[in-house]
């Protein structure tokens, strides 16, 4: 009977190898790393990268921060030529220039932060935004100026700034020049807190290292997104310190927000219409003239 | 303690002390030898500091007979009142400071303190402050303003202490904090890197008006065990990572990351503490007088440039 040969497997086992296996193509559903939850890629977009059964909130870039907060996605980028030089010729691996070409390359971004002006339910902002798929969202030359400069702008055009962290610490590749990034942002934030201009830090998974030694930690306002991994040194490096294993929830938002170092925490959800809330009662008072009887 | 390359420096020295024991002794004249001996010692050591690797320059920069903070301003002041805890939580042991007066001059020192044995490097945990440390700094910083002194700060750390309890209480935003207020302090601010200088543990008592570095220190954003640790996955590159990390004093003076370089004795400063802390205070007092010639707002102004000069990028 040759009737349900089709059916039968000619060969044992399975032959397909890996690189040929047909999966759900990237892109179209989304699984919950924390809850498993599968959503359908549209849906995850909908939630603004969140999970809808867990809340569990995604990691996402620049780009997706901006569509969050700007009217209509809509915004000027600023300083968009800035890129890494090689001050102090790099090399451990590999050298630096073929590691900044490369990610570069993969990520389509110029360096680990964009800085931005657009409205946010028409109020003026300027965002800078960290880009953790940049090398970890390190901070070198390029991140410090391109802040220190969005900084700038902000006060000089009397508009609320937003700095959204992201980054694993400074740069080793730019070593000294990277620590004095620290310093230099933390006097730009000194001259727009004497200007009375709003300054917000939103702090996202992860933020440490210098990053939380300066910008991320000066806000008026240091605010959070639920589960965000915030801290000065690394949970590895503590854990070393320390010699046992560290509490549940130690360096999560949470955490942070219970010791006093964070105003609150917000649903990523919730987030334009809790900074719009803000600033808007941030507004200097508008003082009518007094109508003078003549 | 001696390092490998003090080895054969300190071989020489050995000789020369036997040599004037047996002239003393015998009653020979040994007078030209030891002459020539010396002259050897002198060239070999200055050829030997003159070509140190970055790494032998970080083991300068940890050689326990190396003055201290507290070394410094007993040696350098008159008086010394020595001022304690943040008026939060604690003391912290690993910050010191207070008024001191420096030849008439009152000044407010502050630094970072280490310990020469086992009891007092606990006691100092290792001069690795924990948040309580940095706001101790800043508050007798608030302090010296208040009334119209200067302030020397002197940086001398492995890190900020990477513990449980230093993150609860918000070690990052402790040393923040102090970046940000040290650039609107309206009294003139020296600081120096007087042994290790690493990150946000040393630039959190590190913003000033003249930043300068005792030749034989390092001073970056990450030790070279740890960069070593973190790049090439593995703690035996120290020696490049040092190299990597271009992290002496000529280094980054030449990035124009510090603005100078206080000599150290030949041999370096544990050699010969007591000149080491004369030359600092010598510095120290000439700086001083250059800025306080300077008005308030100037100073502030210039100090935020600076900082804010700093990096390389390519546009």
């Amino acid at each position: 009977m040759q009737s349900m040969a089709w059916f039968k497997r000619q060969e044992k086992g399975i032959i397909t190898p890996t690189e040929q296996k047909k999966e759900t193509p990237d892109g179209l559903w989304y699984k919950c790393p924390e809850c498993g939850t599968v959503a359908d890629m549209g849906e995850h977009r909908r939630l603004l990268y969140t999970c809808g059964k867990c809340n569990y909130h995604d990691r996402i870039d620049s780009a997706e921060y901006f569509e969050v907060l700007f009217d209509d996605n809509r915004f000027t980028e600023l300083d968009t030529n800035l890129s890494s030089a090689d001050p102090l010729h790099f090399v451990d691996t590999k050298a630096y220039p073929q590691r900044i070409a490369a990610t570069q390359r993969q990520t389509g971004l110029k360096d680990a932060v964009r800085t931005a002006h657009g409205l946010m339910n028409g109020q003026d902002l300027v965002v800078a935004c960290m880009d953790f798929r940049f090398i970890g969202g390190s901070m070198g030359s390029v991140v410090g100026e391109k802040i220190a400069r969005a900084i700038d702008y902000a006060r000089q055009h009397r508009i609320p700034f937003l700095m959204i962290s992201k980054s694993g610490g400074a740069r080793m590749m730019e070593a000294g020049y990277s620590l004095m990034q620290m310093a230099k942002t933390s006097a730009k934030l000194a001259l727009l807190s004497e200007a009375g201009v709003p300054y917000i830090s939103l702090l996202t998974d992860p933020t440490t290292g210098g990053v939380t030694a300066s910008y991320a930690m000066l806000g008026d306002f240091n605010i959070s997104e639920p589960g965000a991994l915030i801290g000065f040194a690394g949970p590895r490096v503590i854990k070393e310190t320390i010699g046992k294993d560290l509490p549940k929830g130690f360096q999560s938002a949470e955490f942070v927000l219970e010791h006093g170092f964070l105003d609150f925490i917000v649903d990523r959800k919730q987030l334009k219409q809790q900074l719009t809330d803000l600033l808007h009662m941030l507004r200097p008072a508008v003082v009518e003239a007094p109508a003078v009887p003549r | 303690m001696l390092l490998d390359f003090e080895q054969p420096i300190a071989a020489l020295e050995g000789k020369l002390r036997e040599m004037q024991k047996l002239a003393q002794d015998s009653q020979v004249d040994v007078s030209e030898a030891v002459e020539a001996l010396e002259t050897k010692i002198k060239a070999l050591k200055k050829e030997t500091y003159a070509n140190l690797t970055r790494w032998q320059r970080v083991q300068l920069s940890r050689h326990p007979d190396r003055p201290y903070t507290l070394d410094y301003i007993e040696g350098m002041t008159q008086k010394f009142v020595e001022l304690h805890g943040d008026r939060t939580v604690a003391d912290d042991k690993a910050m010191v400071g207070g008024f001191a007066e420096l030849d008439g001059r009152t000044v407010m020192f502050i630094g970072q303190q280490k310990g020469r044995n086992t009891k007092q490097r606990q006691l100092r945990n290792f001069g690795m402050p924990n948040p309580e440390g940095y706001r101790k700094a800043l508050r007798l910083m608030k302090l010296a303003e208040k009334f119209g002194k200067p302030i020397v700060t002197l940086i001398d750390t492995p890190g900020a202490f990477p513990g449980l309890e230093a993150e609860e209480r918000g070690q990052g935003e402790a040393i923040a904090r102090n970046l940000r207020e040290m650039f609107m302090l309206k009294v003139p601010v020296i600081c120096i890197i007087i042994g290790e200088g690493a990150s946000g543990g040393a630039l959190g008592i590190a913003i000033g008006d003249r930043v300068l570095m005792l030749e034989n220190t390092w001073y970056s954003v990450i030790s070279p065990e740890s960069c070593s640790s973190i790049l090439w996955r593995s703690w035996n590159y120290k020696e490049q990572a040092a190299e990597a990390l271009k992290l002496t004093a000529t280094d980054m003076l030449k990035a124009g990351l510090v603005d100078g370089i206080v000599k150290e004795p030949l041999g370096g400063a544990h050699t010969d503490p007591q000149k080491m802390i004369l030359a600092l205070k010598k510095t120290l007092t000439k700086t001083l007088d250059e800025l306080e010639a300077l008005p308030a707002d100037e100073r502030i102004s210039q100090r935020i440039d600076k900082f804010g000069k700093m990096g390389v990028v390519v546009e």
